[in-house]
């Protein structure tokens, strides 16, 4: 089959929807691949790229609409795309299916399969389709980018000769993949970093990338289906606002990244814990496209305020680094391309009965499939963990007699062989005891990546049983001689071989 | 010679053997600990073979055909023997000195010459000769069927007979009544039959024990035998009167029981239970975790294996038994070498109970010339797993189960494991989804950062070596 991958025409759209280390997996699975020309151009992928990876470049873009059985985009098409799809075509690009139903309606009247990108299900197992992960992630990272470039401090901390600098402290609002994403950049630029989010298990990912995780005095989890948030009860918003009150008053930057899914973006930042920031400050709003979490927030531009505090609400930051988002969006339609081809014959099947599939296709012949049936499994981590933790019992500290009791076994069997046994035999006893400890008190020291060599060496010199054999050759009796005769035989085939074997061993460690 | 100077060359070859072992406390002092050990054995054979207990010619003629042949044997075995077979060599080796000690102890019964001053020391020396030969044969059958198992010749999976425990408290109680018997008949000169029955019953104790063992705990049941053989040594000495014997039999036995006790904590188990034979056989609760559905795996191809071993700053190598097996250290070697020279940091984490017997898999190592100071212990490495970008375990996998750690009713929970699933991405080597030694389902194969790349180590880890050397 045939995929085309047309050039993005919805203003300002720099990415691409392939790129040429991906071509040359696709056509491994059995793919030809097809782009328009420049569709690259703008996210640094050149014509001469594409067909050095074995695209074919067509410059008309009917054309390319026309010859291609799969087309792959970033953005939904827009009214002129629409009608370039043709029959029995499949469409796979991000479609956001519950805010554009009129889109979804055109779409089905054609006889076409739509798989939407952002209607990829959080399970485990399609995490490398995620492209809503992908580019929440550059979007993050943008977010600290586009605020370190609109605020006038470093934001690391230094003492030099010219003075104190003090670090830039930042809050990150939403601990989700954007918001820890900007937590990382933030936090390897040298910022103070902090985190809210509704859904505590989320704390040990905060600190993991070096945030203060901010706590509220309140017991509520905010944990959704699918590793989503969802909305809290008023008494929890009118703590969390306090929070945010108080923490605007002493931080430089916020990035809010505050969604809940199919429902506009919660108002987190007022106008008055605006007007309460110092000047120069500057608000990051990941959820302007969505209505903004904060209430001064101008979707899709960059407003200041009267106090100087700069408001970001760019909805399209991962755009804004268009080779890494090109580049991670085409190996998320990789993936999901290679789920979809299991023969890796070049021949697309749209499985139903695959959860992952089944969440992407929104379209399919014509029919709308979506919403999907929920997922089965969440990302988030099961509820039993909690009962794995079983309070274990402390180990019964042994009472004084019951730990003392092997010394007095020990001592009895001792004095009782001394009443009995002969001098002699306590003389042997002696040199026994004390050569177990010398044994004990060495082997201890042994490396552990010698033990091996401690065994053959240790056969080895056990063979020192030869001494009886040695003696008893000369007892009289053809029968003791031949038995102590054979003795010597296989203790001298031991002796010789394990300190051979060892030696060979100890030969090959090296540094 | 005169008996003196035997016993100051004796006191000489004591001491040497000490140094021995306390030489292979570390690598650089390891080899003259063997030297040690070579020029001790020397000084105590010559010291016995010119003092004043052998004479005659013939005495002479046979030991030096003796140790002629069995010597030319035994350098013929280590010359031959791949590091891989080590433990079936070790295996074979103890049966000899089991098999030895039986014999020293036979001939000593029968030796008619030998006399004693008191009853009680009459009693001692044939309590002596029933425990010498006792060890002596358990021993030998036990390492005869050890080196069966470790071998191939006869499956690894543990023989359980119904009722065994009673059977070997049956044995031992008929061993104690054929103890009495023996040293009553021995006083009127006869013993002869209690004696060889008691041999019978010792072999055969011998080979249950070791039936009764599976694969997994071969390294305890290695190390045991090694304990026993020394403890045989040290029976004999006492009933030869001969305090080298003595001392050196101590010490190796104490170094195998030490080895046996390390082995069992690194499986969280213990040692009679070991003995007992059986892995979660008896216990029954080995069920609820294997059955749960456990999520799906994610199959990697070798072009992303290598991309990833590139991509890492730090790459942790866990072998297991299944690198032995498939002979693949060399390979291993050539990958850590490449890596290496492209300034990746390539460490390996060894599990004290990694492969068939205690140092399996550093032995394997050093064969394949991988520096040892980039092999490091389970404790020293443990904690660094959060640094580590990409770990690869090779043919392990009791070894690096989360559940031993994670679910309280696991059969290994409790034992120490190889907490690799806390880097950033582990590649999990295995032929299929099988099951480990310990028929316990492996959660890591299931986790979001484990990738699982099925084939032959060799053949897999060939193909990769290639890609990445060619980059």
């Amino acid at each position: 089959m045939k995929i085309g991958v047309p050039k993005e025409t919805y203003t300002g759209e720099k990415r691409v929807a392939t790129t040429p280390e991906v071509i040359t997996w696709l056509q491994k699975l059995g793919y030809t691949v097809s782009v328009e020309s420049g569709a690259g151009a703008q996210a640094n992928f050149s014509d001469d790229a594409y067909r050095e990876a074995g695209a074919e470049i067509i410059s008309d873009t009917k054309a390319l609409w026309d010859s291609a059985d799969i087309i792959f985009k970033v953005r939904a098409p827009d009214d002129n795309e629409v009608e370039l799809l043709h029959d029995g075509q499949t469409l796979i690009s991000f479609l956001w299916p519950a805010q554009n139903e009129a889109l979804m309606q055109k779409l089905a009247a054609k006889n076409i399969n739509v798989l939407a990108m952002d209607s990829v299900p959080r399970i485990s197992r399609a995490q490398k389709m995620d492209a809503l992960s992908s580019m929440a992630n550059i979007a993050g990272y943008r977010a600290i980018v586009e605020a370190s470039h609109n605020f006038g401090r470093f934001f690391t901390g230094q003492i030099t000769a010219a003075g104190k600098v003090p670090p830039a402290k930042v809050l990150v609002i939403g601990a989700g993949v954007a918001g820890l994403a900007a937590i990382g950049a933030a936090n390897s630029l040298g910022a103070i970093v902090r985190s809210f989010d509704t859904r505590p298990e989320v704390k040990e990912q905060v600190e993991s990338m070096g945030a203060e995780f901010l706590l509220l005095e309140f017991e509520e989890d905010g944990s959704g289906e699918g590793g989503y948030a969802k909305t809290m009860s008023d008494e929890f918003i009118a703590a969390e606002m306090a929070l945010f009150a108080e923490q605007a008053k002493d931080v430089d930057i916020i990035v809010t990244t505050a969604l809940i899914p199919g429902r506009p973006a919660p108002k987190l930042i007022t106008t008055e814990m605006v007007k309460s920031m110092k000047n120069g400050s500057v608000i990051v709003d990941l959820a302007a496209e969505q209505g903004g979490n904060c209430e001064l927030t101008v979707p899709h531009e960059l407003s200041v305020t009267d106090n100087g505090v700069t408001i970001i609400g760019y909805s399209d930051l991962p755009s804004r680094l268009p080779t890494q988002s090109s580049q991670l969006y085409a190996t998320n339609l990789r993936h999901l391309l290679t789920d979809m081809t299991p023969e890796k014959d070049g021949q697309m099947v749209i499985n139903m009965e695959d959860e992952a599939v089944r969440g992407a296709t929104v379209i399919k012949g014509g029919e709308i499939t979506w919403p999907p049936p929920a997922p089965k499994l969440s990302a988030a981590p099961a509820k039993p963990a909690a009962a794995a933790v079983i309070a274990k019992p402390e180990p019964k500290k042994a009472g004084p007699v019951k730990r003392m009791l092997p010394i007095i076994i020990g001592a009895l069997v001792l004095f009782g062989l001394g009443a009995v046994a002969p001098a002699s035999f306590m003389a042997h006893f002696t040199v026994f005891v004390l050569a177990c400890f010398v044994g004990y008190m060495v082997i201890w020291n042994v490396s552990a990546s010698l033990h091996t060599p401690l065994m053959s060496v240790t056969n080895a010199v056990s063979s020192i049983i030869v001494i009886g054999a040695l003696i008893q050759v000369s007892s009289s009796g053809i029968l003791l001689v031949a038995l102590a005769a054979f003795g010597i035989l296989i203790t001298s085939i031991n002796i010789v071989g394990g300190f051979a074997v060892t030696h060979r061993m100890l030969q090959m460690f090296r540094k | 010679m005169s008996e003196g100077l035997v016993t100051a060359s004796y006191i000489g070859a004591t001491v040497l053997f000490i140094l021995t072992l306390g030489g292979l406390s570390n690598q650089e002092t390891a080899r003259r600990g063997n030297l040690y050990g070579i020029i001790g054995m020397t000084l105590a054979i010559l010291a016995t073979v010119f003092g004043p207990q052998v004479s005659g010619s013939l005495s002479y003629i046979l030991i030096v055909v003796m140790m002629v042949v069995g010597g030319t044997v035994g350098i013929t075995l280590a010359r031959k023997v791949e590091m891989t077979q080590m433990p079936e060599l070790v295996a074979i080796l103890h049966s000899l000195v089991g098999f030895a000690a039986v014999l020293v102890g036979y001939v000593n019964f029968m030796d008619e010459t030998i006399t004693f001053g008191t009853h009680a020391e009459k009693v001692i020396h044939e309590v002596e000769i029933y425990i010498g030969i006792l060890i002596g044969a358990v021993t030998f059958s036990g390492s005869i069927i050890a080196f069966c198992k470790l071998s191939g010749k006869i499956g690894g999976s543990p023989l359980l007979l119904p009722a065994r425990h009673f059977m070997n408290l049956g044995l031992l109680i008929v061993t104690i009544w054929l103890g009495t018997l023996f040293i009553q008949q021995a006083e009127t000169g006869g013993g002869t039959f209690p004696l060889l029955i008691m041999t019978l019953l010792a072999l055969t104790f011998g080979v249950h024990m070791v039936m009764a063992i599976g694969g997994a705990d071969m390294p305890v049941v290695v190390s045991m035998l090694n304990s026993y053989s020394g403890w045989a040594a040290s029976a004999t000495g006492f009933m030869l009167s001969n305090d080298l014997l003595i001392v050196v039999g101590a010490l190796v036995g104490s170094s195998g029981a030490i080895l046996s006790y390390i082995m069992c904590r690194a499986m969280n188990r213990n040692f009679i239970s070991v003995i007992a034979g059986g892995f979660g056989t008896g216990s029954g609760t080995a069920a609820t975790s294997a059955d749960e559905e456990q999520g799906e795996i994610i199959a990697i191809d070798t072009q992303e294996v290598a991309e990833l071993l590139l991509d890492a700053k730090e790459v942790m190598i866990i072998p297991g038994y299944g690198m032995a097996v498939a002979q693949a250290q060399h390979t291993v070697n050539d990958i850590t070498k490449t890596l290496r020279d492209k300034k990746i940091n390539v460490r390996f984490g060894i599990h004290p109970v990694a492969g068939r017997m205690p140092g399996h898999m550093n032995v394997l190592l050093a064969e394949a010339k991988v520096p040892y100071d980039i092999v490091y212990e389970m404790d020293e490495i443990n904690d660094d797993f959060p640094d580590v970008d990409v770990s690869i375990v090779i043919g392990a996998n009791d070894i690096v189960n989360p559940s031993a750690l994670e679910d309280p009713n696991s059969p290994i929970a409790g034992m120490p494991v190889l907490e690799c699933w806390k880097g950033k991405t582990t590649i999990v080597l295995k032929r299929s989804m099988a099951t480990g030694y310990a028929g316990v389902q492996n959660p890591l194969f299931f986790k979001e950062n484990t990738r699982m790349y099925f084939g032959d180590a060799k053949e897999s880890l060939d193909a990769v070596l290639k890609i990445i050397q060619s980059e």
